[in-house]
């Protein structure tokens, strides 16, 4: 089975150049059901590998472009009167796709960005008291702007604890940057892209993650690491139990992308700065004003496997 | 995976732990603070309190400087209250204040543990003041705590709460309590302390003293604090024989009465058959009175008779002490004592009590014998109208006068002082005896229990050809004083402490029984001096039991007690890992950390194999296989047992 995921893998590898770790993540992530938020500035691909995630799974794919007077009903849709069977008929909106890509999430209001944001946690939308489900799987990939940006509204942290996972980009590195300035434009060659597997492969695939086994072992330590968050002196505040599950079900997928049919620690360890930076702030904003990352990194550390 | 190991320093306490560990302090140190000055008191109240705060906002401890700041504050203040930093007061203020501030600092575990053991020390100086059952209940509880709290720390997984630590540490408790019996028991013992007491410990103990004027006696009396119990060989003999003798007092100034210097050289006891037995328990009292029954018949080891038969230890009795005594009761002795201390008892003070003077020149007028003399006087106190009461009213200056012409409402100070008075006036030798009279009998364990309260002054006159007898002028206008006890001669307006009364049947027998144990306590435990050791080795069949010998029992009975907590421990070692998977996994990590390889706390197996395999790529096969079987047997589901031994002979296998 994850001869497939790889090969997806190579294929959106011969993409984006450079970010075989964070693009693995980003298809864990999908695999666990997960929404995924890709955070870095302006340019460095976010938008393409969103976009060859959809294409490589042969799944539908809308882009929203969020802007400060984005509404709603831009993202839900609308019911509009039909002159003709005198009857207001609803016109769905972009959101009723398998991938959403939500790009730079933090340029609209707060409000239009819990529309989305509910959409996510449901896998539904109601509107105009009518509650109508979105196809499945439903995967949305948000983009934002580092949150020192002019001009953006952060999502707070209620609504970043649902996203899965949140990853950064980062600039290429040489070697990558100047297969990139010698190659075909990206664009073209995303317009070249095969969809490797179907919608329901893809959710077959996601049931046999919830079967990968998770030990009573590899419980400990997620307990452990958890635990360890909501008593040490240097976190404002604990992981949530929604932050727990997201851990296992992120190791589970790391697990079955590769190949195994059980959890390791090390599949833990491998999800978790994606999981739990954007849910970890420092104690004391003051003086030692760690970064989530950075927080991730000393949970890794200090908390011993049983 | 960074090679950082999880570290004492690095480690922060968390909140629980800060908790733990104030609470635990808090505890430990409540005696003291009830004892500190209120000032100090409240600070030790405030930084504690901060550390609870900070450590339930998770915010830092506070910095060197105002750490430092606020220790020598600290220090000065108790330099300015106590005069001092050394003794036992000033030391440990000092000692609860610095550990108050050791508590707001503690950041690490390295620290949280230090401040763990430091409580230890604490606890200890509680007895410093105190060694009674209830403490060292109350100082158990304590230990107990801690060793809670300190357990508490040691846990890195899943937190299970603090019901494992606590239920953990009463079995390290009870593990460890055959192993304090053996030291308790057989640790050569030594007479008296190891080492002294700090001099200001003995401050403040309660008990007769070398004068009387009027009120010191009334103080006491209002004290229900144990002065001493007493064990008798055969009967209990009746109330009204029970007096304790204490200090004499000869010397008079008008007001108070003092004992006199020149008496204090040795003296023979009398002789003659002593007619009851039995052995005193006396609680310190910082002063050298011995008390026993009239007459004493015998001395006390390390103690001296004065001419005036008082028993008088060498040095002040400052830990409790055992004797035994023989009396016999009815003794008079000091017939053939010399003109000089004769004059010694006549003598009055000038310009003070005319009245009484005068009265005792008309008695002496009326009545030549002596004898005739004293019982119209004990008449005229018993037919008078005399009052006997704990609140007379206060006299002037010709005290003597007023109380027995005017007020006539008094206790026994103020009999026995107008008694004297009026015999040294009417020229019968005569001087003041105060002690204790009567007790309370504890039918529990049929010992006589003697208070403050029993406390009492008596006289005693001299006449020629008998020598010195006692009589009680008190018992005259009150004979329930001395044949039921201070409780039923006075008016029930009068104030006593609770006990003393025999109110409340069944607290008093509760009270009783305490008592009963206490004394038991302090027999056995108090006072398990090399005597009582002997003695129960000789029980046991040790008869001459020298130090040499005791070592060796020591050595080998304690020998046997750890190894029976180890045979515990390791069972109880194997049944905590009972996951075989896992203690075989660690037992195949320690031979590569043999090997200079160790495998990092947070390291996962895989990881650690794969450069355990870089580094040892002779052996690489065999930890890869051994590792792959770890992980499927740990982290998946299908172990069957023999997978499991096949896996423990693998790591067996695996040489190091």
């Amino acid at each position: 089975m994850h001869a497939q995921i790889n090969a997806i893998e190579d294929q959106i590898n011969g993409i984006i150049l450079g970010k075989t770790q964070q693009i693995r993540l980003a298809v864990a992530c999908l695999l666990a059901r997960g929404h995924l938020l890709i955070e870095d500035v302006p340019g460095v691909g976010k938008t393409t590998l969103a976009h060859a995630i959809a294409t490589c799974l042969g799944l539908k794919f809308q882009r929203i472009q969020f802007t400060s007077d984005l509404l709603p009903a831009d993202i839900l849709g609308v019911s509009v009167y039909n002159r003709d069977s005198a009857k207001f008929e609803f016109h769905p909106g972009p959101v009723f796709t398998n991938v959403v890509l939500a790009d730079e999430v933090n340029r609209a209001t707060p409000r239009a960005q819990s529309a989305l944001l509910e959409a996510m946690e449901e896998n539904q939308v109601t509107t105009e008291g009518e509650t109508r489900a979105l196809p499945q799987p439903f995967f949305v990939i948000a983009t934002q702007n580092p949150s020192h940006q002019i001009g953006t509204f952060p999502l707070p942290e209620s609504q970043l604890d649902r996203f899965l996972m949140r990853l950064e980009l980062g600039y290429p590195d040489a070697q990558a940057e100047r297969a990139l300035l010698n190659g075909t434009d990206r664009r073209a060659l995303l317009a070249g892209l095969k969809p490797h597997i179907g919608p329901d492969d893809l959710s077959r695939m996601q049931r046999e993650v919830q079967e990968v086994h998770a030990a009573p072992a590899l419980l400990d330590y997620l307990q452990a690491l958890l635990n360890y968050t909501r008593q040490a002196p240097e976190f404002a505040h604990g992981l949530s139990p929604r932050a727990g599950l997201a851990l296992l079900q992120g190791s589970r997928a790391w697990a079955y992308m590769d190949g195994r049919k059980l959890v390791l620690p090390e599949d833990l360890q491998a999800v978790m700065p994606s999981v739990v930076a954007h849910r970890l702030t420092a104690a004391g904003s003051g003086s030692s004003n760690a970064s989530g990352a950075m927080l991730a990194e000393q949970l890794l550390q200090q908390v011993a496997i049983p | 995976m960074a090679q950082r190991p999880i570290s004492l320093n690095s480690r922060p306490i968390i909140a629980r732990e800060a908790y733990g560990l104030a609470v635990g302090f808090l505890l430990a140190s409540a005696a003291h603070l009830l004892r500190l000055p209120l000032w100090l008191g409240a600070l030790i109240g405030v930084i504690v309190f901060w550390r609870i705060y900070l450590a339930h906002r998770k915010l830092p401890t506070p910095g060197k400087w105002l750490l430092g700041l606020l220790a020598f504050a600290a220090a000065a203040g108790i330099m300015i209250e106590y005069r001092t930093l050394l003794g036992r007061d000033a030391g440990v203020a000092l000692l609860v204040v610095m550990l108050a501030l050791k508590v707001l600092e503690t950041r690490t575990l390295r620290d949280g543990i230090l401040l763990g053991f430091l409580g230890f020390f604490l606890l200890v100086t509680n007895f410093l003041f105190s060694q009674t059952i209830t403490t060292a209940l109350y100082m158990l509880g304590c230990a107990w705590l801690l060793i809670v709290v300190l357990i508490g720390m040691q846990f890195t997984g899943t937190w299970p709460g603090w019901r494992q630590p606590a239920r953990r540490t009463t079995v390290l408790l009870l593990q460890a309590l055959p192993l304090m019996l053996v030291l308790f028991l057989l640790f050569p013992r030594i007479q008296g302390p190891l080492w002294g007491l700090p001099h200001d410990s003995h401050a403040g103990l309660s008990g007769l003293s070398d004068n009387m004027s009027p009120g010191s006696l009334n103080s006491l009396i209002l004290s229900d604090a144990v002065a001493f119990r007493a064990e008798f060989r055969d009967r209990i003999p009746e109330a009204r024989a029970l007096y304790w003798r204490g200090p004499v007092l000869w010397d008079y100034d008008g007001r108070t009465w003092t004992a006199a210097r020149f008496v204090f050289n040795a003296n023979e006891l009398p002789a003659g058959e002593p007619s009851i037995e039995y052995t005193v328990t006396l609680e310190p009292h910082n002063k050298r009175w011995l008390f026993a029954l009239e007459m004493p018949m015998q001395r006390p080891p390390r103690s001296v008779a004065t001419r005036d038969m008082q028993l008088l230890s060498t040095t002040p009795v400052r830990s409790r002490m055992r004797y035994n005594m023989s009396s016999q009761l009815e003794a008079a002795y000091g017939a053939d004592d010399s003109e000089t201390v004769l004059q010694r008892a006549l003598q009055l003070p000038d310009g003070f009590n005319p009245r009484t003077l005068q009265h005792a020149r008309e008695l002496r007028r009326k009545f030549n014998d002596d004898r005739q003399l004293v019982a119209a006087v004990l008449n005229d106190f018993r037919n008078q109208n005399f009052v006997y009461t704990l609140s007379p009213p206060l006299l002037g200056e010709h005290a003597v006068d007023e109380f027995l012409f005017d007020t006539r409402r008094g206790f026994c100070e103020h009999y026995a002082s107008a008694f004297t008075v009026l015999m040294r006036a009417a020229g019968i030798p005569a001087r003041v005896v105060t002690g204790y009279q009567g007790g309370q009998v504890n039918p529990v364990s049929d010992y006589i229990l003697i208070r403050q309260a029993d406390a009492h002054a008596w006289n005693e006159i001299w006449i020629s050809g008998t020598g010195w007898i006692r009589v009680d002028p008190t018992a005259a206008v009150s004979p329930a004083r001395v044949e039921r006890g201070i409780a039923s001669a006075l008016p029930r307006s009068d104030a006593l402490p609770m006990f003393v009364r025999g109110d409340f049947a069944f607290l008093q027998r509760m009270r009783l029984t305490w008592d009963s144990v206490t004394y038991t306590w302090n027999q056995w435990v108090l006072g398990y001096n090399p005597e009582r050791q002997r003695q129960f080795l000789a029980n046991i069949g040790f008869s001459d039991a020298t130090w040499q010998k005791l070592a060796v029992l020591l050595f080998v009975l304690a020998g046997l007690a750890v190894l029976a907590g180890a045979l515990l421990a390791f069972r109880d070692l194997r049944r905590s890992r009972n996951d075989a998977v896992r203690a075989a996994y660690e037992r195949f990590c320690r031979k590569l950390a043999r090997r200079g390889l160790p495998r990092h706390p947070a390291e996962g197996p895989v990881v650690y194999a794969r450069r355990a395999a870089q580094w040892r790529p002779d052996t690489a096969q065999e930890i890869t296989t051994i590792t792959e079987n770890y992980v499927a047997l740990r982290y998946g589901n299908s172990a069957t047992p023999q997978a499991v031994r096949q896996f423990q002979r693998s790591v067996s296998r695996f040489a190091s």
